[in-house]
């Protein structure tokens, strides 16, 4: 089939391919919620990919006070990682450091998956005896005293095996201004599809990049085929109206909320045209030989 | 089905054992023979027809229509299903239950829910001393499940509690929460002398400052507190109370310091 024409914009014929992950989410409150999402940015630094990070991690959704156990403002942060081990290791290290050191925070259970990873049961030791079990409810929660009064961790949160990682998309645009309008607008609309996350600065990669390298090490490299400035020297995917490609990178909780995402924000770069925004749409695999999950572009459309 | 009911005919002329009028013990036996099982503890032996006229036919619902306070062990050690009480009942109501619920919309005698381990026991009125205490010569009281008293609770409640919750809506007796271990005490409308007597761990959450504390207490600040917001909610969610108890940021003393001292007494500021 050959590609499509949408509202004025190339619709490449082809298909992102992702990979199954193992994924949990937490529920983080704060007295306001600039803290809440302070507590939550800063667990989520530095976990854009798993290749150098250990995890992919980000803000699932802001959740209103009406929605949280405790009836402040929360936010819900989803964590991707290949291996259970690592999932939990990565759990407790950004916990730890990043969430009961902020300020008035409380930590909650995000998810009920087939497992159990540890939270609060083991945060619990920094209580250094002086830490409180309490069961309300079926919930069992840790009270740790610091030093603004305590922190409440939930003591366990799920796991799920069901996750997937790696669906995305490329915005292709005639210069940069427009690529990154087209793939602002794309990660808007993703923040409103629960479960998906998009792990990268802001949502966005720019350096989106091809397995291996001709230097030994090197797990990933540069994408030649995608990269304008080599346009004219090597075996390039761009046509000569393309200066700029951005990737959406996504994680789900499960198949279905990486597809709700990539319909998402391929509508909302549909929307916003070719003349603000991107001109042509792909998406990158690797042949459909790795990945155990596959998105057709031409499903994904609105 | 309809609810298995025993409707009292008179008031009984001894102490009565219900423990095995309880859905577990009644499952798959025929009217004829419950009416022949023995409940009396005196030389009279009664037996349940001729204590009670029975009717219905669902062991996992049970009904008894008619209350006194020589109605003992209601529904002792039950797992499952439901038992009702319309009225009164005498001691250790719910004994050592494991699950279901018990409701007694009446008054409760002592030890009531004692050495509870699961299950939801609510009683409309008024509930004795040493409520879901340990009987003598037990090392735990309270070990799991809900109970709820509408009324007020006589001394020594939730003695040497461990796990669980107890809430206690118009007040309670002397020694409320003694010895405890760990576990929540919820007393509304006021406590008797020294509230946390002697206890280890656990927590005591009362919605107005205690009048007479052990001297063995101390004072514990006041901070914001996400605990209180959770357990507000949950006593709300639960149905125990209609307002908040705590607020969000109560008061703590800690205690009792004759002891371990690892307990709390939280309420309002």
């Amino acid at each position: 089939m050959p590609n499509m024409s949408v509202n004025g914009m190339t619709i490449d014929d082809t298909f992102a391919e992702a990979f199954g992950m193992r994924a949990t989410a937490i529920v983080i409150t704060a007295p306001s919620r600039k803290w809440a999402r302070q507590a939550a940015i800063t667990m989520s630094g530095f976990a854009t990919s798993v290749i150098g990070c250990g995890c992919e991690a980000a803000i699932d959704l802001d959740l209103p006070p009406s929605a949280t156990p405790d009836g402040r403002p929360g936010c819900r942060v989803m964590i991707f990682a290949m291996g259970t081990d690592e999932l939990q290791k990565q759990l407790l290290n950004r916990v730890g450091q990043c969430v009961l050191t902020s300020p008035g925070s409380a930590c909650f259970a995000g998810l009920q998956g087939s497992a159990e990873l540890k939270l609060g049961s083991a945060l619990r030791y920094f209580g250094d005896g002086w830490q409180i079990s309490k069961k309300i409810g079926d919930r069992h929660f840790w009270r740790i005293p610091v030093m603004d009064g305590e922190f409440l961790c939930e003591a366990t949160t799920g796991l799920t095996k069901e996750a997937v990682g790696g669906g995305n998309f490329f915005v292709m645009a005639q210069n940069s201004a427009n690529a990154l309008a087209a793939a602002e607008a794309a990660v808007a609309a993703i923040g409103m599809v629960p479960g998906a996350i998009v792990p990268f600065p802001g949502g966005i990669a720019r350096s989106g990049s091809k397995i291996g390298g001709k230097y030994k090490g090197m797990i990933a490299s540069a994408n030649e085929a995608y990269a304008p400035t080599l346009r004219g020297v090597v075996a390039s995917e761009l046509g000569p109206d393309i200066n700029a490609v951005l990737e959406i990178v996504i994680d789900g909780e499960t198949n279905d909320a990486v597809a709700a995402a990539m319909k998402a924000g391929i509508k909302a770069v549909i929307e916003l045209g070719p003349k603000r925004g991107a001109v042509r749409i792909s998406a990158g695999n690797y042949g459909g030989k790795l990945g155990k999950f596959i998105y057709s572009l031409k499903d994904m459309l609105p | 089905m309809k609810a298995l009911t025993f409707t009292l005919v008179a008031e009984p002329p001894e102490r009565l054992d219900l423990s095995p009028l309880t859905p577990e013990r009644l499952a798959g036996i025929e009217r004829r023979d419950v009416e022949r099982i023995q409940i009396g503890m005196s030389k009279h032996g009664s037996k349940v027809g001729d204590i009670f006229r029975v009717a219905g036919s669902d062991p996992t619902s049970i009904v008894f229509e008619g209350g006194s306070t020589r109605l003992d062990l209601v529904a002792q050690g039950m797992r499952g299903g439901s038992v009702r009480l319309d009225g009164n009942a005498g001691a250790q109501a719910g004994r050592a239950m494991r699950g279901g619920k018990l409701m007694i919309e009446g008054n409760a005698g002592p030890y009531a829910g004692s050495g509870m381990r699961g299950g939801r026991l609510e009683i409309t009125g008024n509930a004795g001393d040493h409520l879901g205490a340990p009987l003598v010569g037990e090392l735990a009281g309270m070990n799991g499940g809900v109970l709820i008293v509408r009324g007020k609770a006589g001394a020594f409640a939730a003695d040497r509690m461990r796990r669980g919750l107890i809430a206690v809506l118009k007040g309670s007796g002397d020694h409320a929460g003694s010895r405890m271990i760990a576990g929540t005490l919820v007393v509304a409308g006021g406590t008797g002398e020294m509230p946390g007597y002697l206890m280890r761990r656990g927590s005591i959450l009362l919605d107005r400052t205690p009048a007479r504390m052990s001297p063995s207490f101390v004072e514990c600040g006041a901070p914001e507190s996400v605990f209180a917001a959770i357990i507000d909610r949950h006593l709300i969610a639960e149905g125990i109370l209609k307002r908040p108890l705590l607020g969000s940021a109560p008061r703590k003393y800690g205690g009792d310091n004759a002891v371990l001292g690892m307990g709390e007494v939280l309420f309002p500021r």
